[in-house]
């Protein structure tokens, strides 16, 4: 599709605002309707749709393998590393109370990270699957993931 | 400080320990990694078990929110049994499967192999220690998924539709079951086991709450491999790599042995079965038929690999045939079965493992004459083999003897006798290898094989050793099995 001079244009121009407007379902999802899940699986459209436009390997070139699999881990770890630290911080696992001095900035906290680790983990996740589905030429079944 | 985490310490630690694997990368190292983490899992199960033991159940509230709002780790006998059990498994398979998994798996997949390994362990353990049926709901999936991708790394293509099944079949188990967990909420408004033990008894004759029931029992049914759903279970067992072979069989049918103990025993306890619907003799029926099915089945099969997974079949039967007693004996010897069948078939397996190594293959004619070159190999298979049957100085003994008690018990004669005939079906389908490669001369197959080596033996011997020992010195598992039992039936009646 890389011809179609008007998708081009149209998706290079609409990329940021579907960035921009994940990153407002991530962090606003503890006031209003969102959160991570919902937040990576937006973020991650954006990479889709560019892939859509531009070919899977374009976008292997802005966001390599090895990114994708390095953040599907760190996101994992982080939610599990905020239980962990309320381990650490005398609380039980995942008590945000235990975060912070006060208990509820503690719970702000706890939920940010938590969900930063969810939309981190979707939003590679989901990139990951396209790429390993869109790229998967008869020729070479062992490379993605 | 930290004995008070031991709960979540056991699921966290092979959880994060998963996605870790994939940052490493290096066969070996990954390995490593992950025989650590099973090594470490291991102490801390028999640590909560021993705890439990000694002061009762262990409550752990994640969150520091109070059930029945949040959730809660509950462990009691049960649990901390089948914790123990899941946790050896994964520690003795660990270390077994570095050489079979290097001849079996592509190199470069081997970090995403072991990195589903500890997944499917933290699920299977996440189901036996949650006390939230909609938690276990989550762990289910986790561990089914990803033995959905441990069966497809199966080194013939047959994987790949085995895979399938299982998927599409653990997917229809799991969506039954969590339809039965929404019936459920929907009627109580309430997620925790625990809870809903106290508040099903009131609404037992609601046609939802019944539903439910119905749900769990045919959702939990499918993952159990009870006869009638248990075509997933023979390809998946059979097309497996080796060691994951030996991991399922030994732990993920126990494990929803567990979740269908729960179901029945716990949530439903104290709900009369009889008024409502026959679900235990429901379940009696099946068991009964898996037993002979499952064994006649087993005689004719020329896969070994397949022939004992038939064997599992029927042997799962002997598990809720104790079940549907109803009894504290019955149920006691469906729980010490739950252990024993996962040492003597985890055993077998493994031999499995080590002639798939050495010959590539597990034909019951390429496997002729192998009583020679491979000897301890071999006499392993003997021993489980026993076991299976149910021959005395055995744990398969042990099970066989409390269930036929406990039949007799109810003065069901007829239940006994058939579990004696289902057990002389056993005599014909081992005695049938043991006479192949004991008898036979070699063939060109096994012509040049030798003794498997040490990193495969040890683990296989470790587990039929603990087959005969159990099977020697029995108080143990009695015991904690018949304290298990009465926590189940004592709250009951």
């Amino acid at each position: 599709m890389k011809q179609k001079i008007i998708l081009r244009v149209i998706s290079k121009f609409l990329i940021p605002y579907i960035l921009l407007f994940a990153l407002y379902v991530q962090w606003h999802g503890d006031f209003g309707p969102g959160g991570g899940f919902q937040a990576g699986v937006i973020f991650a459209a954006g990479f889709i749709l560019y892939a859509i436009i531009f070919g899977v390997d374009t976008v292997r070139v802005v966001i390599p393998a090895v990114v994708t699999r390095l953040l599907l881990v760190f996101g994992v770890l982080l939610y599990s590393g905020v239980g962990v630290a309320g381990i650490i911080l005398g609380g039980n696992y995942l008590d945000y109370n235990v975060l912070a001095h006060e208990p509820t900035h503690g719970q702000h906290y706890g939920i940010l990270l938590v969900e930063l680790g969810v939309g981190i983990t979707v939003a590679s996740a989901m990139i990951t699957i396209f790429c390993t589905f869109a790229g998967r030429g008869p020729e070479d079944p062992e490379e993605e993931v | 400080m930290i004995a008070q985490h031991m709960p979540i310490i056991q699921i966290i630690l092979p959880l994060m320990a998963a996605p870790v694997c994939l940052i490493i990368r290096h066969p070996h190292v990954v390995w490593i990694w992950a025989v650590a983490i099973s090594l470490l899992c291991l102490p801390i199960s028999v640590s909560l078990l021993m705890q439990v033991m000694d002061t009762g159940t262990i409550v752990y509230e994640l969150g520091g929110w109070a059930a029945p709002w949040g959730i809660e780790y509950r462990i009691d006998t049960l649990n901390a049994f089948v914790l123990v059990i899941v946790s050896a498994i994964g520690a003795v398979v660990m270390p077994y499967a570095r050489r079979s998994v290097e001849k079996e798996i592509p190199v470069s997949r081997i970090y995403i192999f072991y990195s589903m390994m500890l997944l499917c362990q933290t699920g299977l353990m996440g189901i036996a220690i949650t006390g939230d049926a909609f938690n276990l709901f989550v762990f289910l999936e986790i561990s089914s998924l990803s033995s959905y991708v441990l069966i497809s790394f199966g080194t013939d293509r047959r994987a790949l539709t085995a895979a399938y099944r299982y998927l599409i079949m653990g997917t229809i188990g799991a969506t039954f079951y969590i339809i039965g967990v929404g019936f459920m909420y929907s009627a109580t408004g309430s997620l925790n086991i625990h809870d809903l033990s106290t508040l099903i008894p009131e609404m037992a004759g609601s046609r939802t709450v019944q539903a439910a029931l119905a749900f769990l029992t045919v959702g939990l049914g499918l993952k159990v491999a009870l006869f009638p759903l248990h075509m997933w279970l023979p390809n998946a067992y059979t097309y497996a790599p080796s060691a994951v072979t030996v991991f399922l069989a030994a732990t993920a049918t126990k494990v929803a042995v567990y979740a269908l103990i729960r179901v029945t025993y716990t949530i439903f306890g104290t709900v009369d079965f009889l008024d409502i619907v026959p679900a235990r003799d429901l379940l009696m029926g099946m068991a009964l038929i898996a037993m002979f099915v499952g064994s006649a089945v087993a005689i004719y099969q020329v896969n070994i690999k397949r022939m004992l997974a038939y064997s599992s079949v029927a042997q799962i039967g002997y598990m809720i045939l104790g079940l549907s007693f109803d009894t504290v004996n019955g149920v006691a010897a469906g729980i010490i079965h739950l252990f024993n069948h996962a040492m003597m078939k985890g055993g077998l397996f493994m031999v499995l493992g080590a002639v798939m190594y050495r010959i590539g293959s597990v034909h019951l004619h390429d496997m002729a004459g192998l009583g020679k070159k491979m000897p301890l190999t071999m006499a392993a298979f003997v021993g489980g083999g026993l076991s299976l049957i149910g021959v005395p100085l055995t744990v398969g003994f042990v099970s066989k003897w409390y269930l036929i008690q406990a039949a007799l018990e109810k003065g069901w004669w007829p239940v006994a006798a058939l579990i004696v005939v289902s057990s002389l079906m056993a005599v014909i389908y081992v005695w049938r290898v043991v006479e192949v490669i004991y008898m036979k001369p070699a063939g060109q197959a096994a012509e040049n094989a030798t003794e498997a080596p040490m990193s495969l033996l040890i683990p296989t011997w470790v587990l039929i050793g603990a087959a005969v020992y159990f099977g020697i010195d029995a108080t143990t598992t009695v015991d904690v099995a018949v304290a298990a039992a009465e926590a189940l039936l004592g709250g009951a009646r």
